[in-house]
């Protein structure tokens, strides 16, 4: 193809930004706008850079990302709805010397899998929680997610979220990070240059105090959804920054010491 | 062999699981299984096992598909409500051909039930139990022996076969005590390679990826496929049983575990009465004996299935028997042991009903 060929021929100080050898050149299943390709790319990015592709493992969630291991060029498991942390902290003990992630949407970490959140992190499990919210539930067509705003119209509250009805919004990082076991809770985005730059500061740091074996790292990606929330991937973000980090605000939940 | 010890069952177990060379187990406390993970918590950790009381039997299983994903030698154990919590990881587990060890120790239900022994999770066990069409291989032991003795087997035939294994006992032999000697047994000789494990990919090979997920249906099918041809290959090869008396036997009774050791003792009343009765003992659940089952009752009179439950495996008796001679039930439920003498009674409706029918013939 006239495309690859270009790219080839990309030599030398001509080649200013290229795809990490730790993605995969499967071309990504995400919407246009999403921002999973973003935080896959951050998270193989940093892999690549720490020189851990060989001694890292992937847990791969239900929901939009549960393709995650089709693009990450790490060995992977794909677990059931809501347990990537329990299978993560089962390899994670056996394999203590390796590093091990799990990749999360909101449905899966926040609802069905809670209470493997909280007991994973409550144990202090040695792996990096990387939890996606976009605050609806995309791959099954735009229902409302534990995360969903209050007001907020998905497919299941079509007039939008009320507390009567569905509760609040639940807000599991700030949950994880009063207990013990976390070592470092942090909130990101990926909607801006500068924000997908924090995120892999904080990706790296990460990875760093599990090999020091300081506790469970858990870093939420607030993220859009321009089919789930039926925006331009522009109003998209113009929306999260309005209405989603009001709710969810990004920085440091738990700083690492 | 090694010294004879005078164990509990489950104690037997888990002391089976570390010699075997089991990695790690993930549970959560039930009765009447606790045994299995508290002597795991102190025999196993002190021997190097990993042992987690995990949060519930859903995190667990998902622990159990982690860990034989890693590679490693792992395990499980429940009771009737805390299996059933696992159905959907097994189903993962047998999909993503993930080799390990689930037991059951079966306590009475329906519902939280009772905590008595029971059968009533038969069906659960060999027909699947979670959605789609998979098995575990379930292997049923009838003494505190072989609650020990099958460990090893049942990690072997997992390892062999990428399946989850089950050893399915019950509420009375989990808790009741009697001798066991532990057979020489060298992990190392039995382990295989296990180079589709998640372990951190090297330069040298594509990533390994650990999944049930094939959303094409044409790949789907050929899993199944797969996964079909691989039962068959068990069914060809794993069945196992235990005849007691059937050789001259005019009367056969079916049973397994605790309700074999029961059926046993009624043989052998019914012998000292002069009725010639003979025990067939599953010990395969799934790969069920239907061969051996359906060559006695080319001859026996009669088969009379005990089980302590409404009847589960009498179906599949009647699928070994397709007619050749008359199939009776006799069951207890709910936690209830049934005695010898009332098994003999049951033997002897078998019995007379042969007679009669010769009488009319």
């Amino acid at each position: 193809m006239a495309n690859e060929v270009e790219m080839a021929d990309i030599r030398g100080m001509d080649l200013v930004y290229e795809r990490p050898h730790t993605l995969t050149e499967a071309r990504l299943h995400y919407c246009p706008g999403c921002g999973h390709g973003v935080v896959h790319r951050v998270l193989m990015e940093v892999i690549n850079e720490l020189g851990i592709q060989g001694e890292t493992i992937g847990v791969a969630p239900v929901g939009c990302s549960v393709f995650a291991y089709h693009y990450m060029d790490i060995d992977m498991q794909e677990a059931a709805h809501g347990r990537a942390s329990a299978v993560a902290t089962a390899i994670k003990r056996l394999l203590p010397t390796k590093y091990v992630f799990s990749y999360q949407g909101d449905g899966d970490l926040a609802a069905i899998g809670t209470a493997e959140t909280i007991h994973t992190a409550n144990r202090g499990e040695n792996i990096l929680v990387v939890f996606i919210n976009n605050a609806i539930y995309g791959m099954t067509g735009g229902q409302m997610a534990p995360t969903t705003l209050l007001g907020m119209k998905t497919s299941t509250t079509p007039v939008g979220r009320t507390v009567d009805v569905a509760g609040y919004p639940l807000k599991i990082a700030d949950l994880v990070a009063i207990l013990p076991g976390t070592y470092y809770v942090a909130r990101h985005a990926v909607h801006t240059p500068n924000a997908v730059r924090q995120l892999k500061k904080a990706v790296t740091k990460s990875f760093q105090h599990q090999k020091e074996g300081k506790g469970t790292c858990f870093i939420e990606v607030i993220s859009n959804c321009p089919s789930g929330w039926k925006m331009t991937p522009l109003e998209a973000n113009k929306w999260m920054e309005e209405n989603m980090f009001p709710v969810f605000p990004l920085g440091d939940l738990k700083a690492a010491k | 062999m090694s010294d004879i010890r005078l164990m509990k069952g489950n104690e037997a177990l888990a002391e089976a699981a570390i010699r075997a060379g089991c990695q790690a187990y993930f549970g959560y406390p039930i009765t009447p299984q606790s045994e299995i993970l508290e002597y795991l918590a102190d025999e196993g950790r002190k021997r190097g096992m990993i042992v987690l009381q995990a949060e519930s039997e859903v995190a667990s299983i998902n622990m159990v598909y982690g860990g034989a994903g890693a590679g490693a030698r792992v395990m499980t154990s429940s009771s009737s409500p805390g299996i059933s919590l696992m159905q959907e990881g097994l189903s993962y587990i047998a999909c993503a051909e993930l080799p390990c060890l689930v037991v059951n120790v079966n306590r009475g239900g329906p519902g939280l039930g009772t905590i008595q022994p029971s059968q009533g999770d038969y069906f659960q066990a060999t027909k699947g139990g979670g959605h789609g069409d998979y098995r575990l291989i379930v292997l049923a032991p009838a003494s505190v022996q072989e609650m020990a003795d099958f460990v090893f087997d049942a990690f072997d035939l997992a390892d062999q076969y990428r399946n989850p294994v089950m050893i399915l006992a019950d509420g009375a032999l989990g808790q009741m005590m009697e001798k066991v000697q532990f057979k020489e047994y060298d992990p190392k000789d039995h382990i295989p390679d296990k180079p589709w494990a998640t372990v951190g990919k090297p330069a040298t090979r594509p990533r390994n990826i650990i999944t049930s997920l094939h959303i094409q249906p044409e790949k789907m099918e050929q899993i199944n496929l797969r996964l079909q041809q691989k039962y068959a290959t068990i069914c060809e090869r794993e069945v196992r049983c235990e005849k007691v008396s059937t050789d001259d036997a005019e009367y056969l009774v079916v049973a397994y575990g605790l309700a074999a050791r029961i059926a046993h003792r009624a043989v052998e009343l019914a012998r000292a009465e002069g009725i010639r009765a003979g025990l067939l003992r599953p010990i395969t659940l799934y790969p069920f004996p239907y061969v051996p089952i359906r060559s006695l009752a080319e001859t026996v009179r009669g088969v009379l299935v005990v089980e302590m439950n409404s009847g589960q495996m009498v179906e599949d008796v009647r699928l070994a028997v397709e007619g050749r001679t008359p199939v009776q039930f006799y069951g207890r439920m709910g936690g209830i042991i049934p005695s010898p003498d009332e098994v003999m009674h049951a033997l002897g409706g078998l019995v007379n009903q042969a007679v009669e029918q010769q009488v009319e013939e």
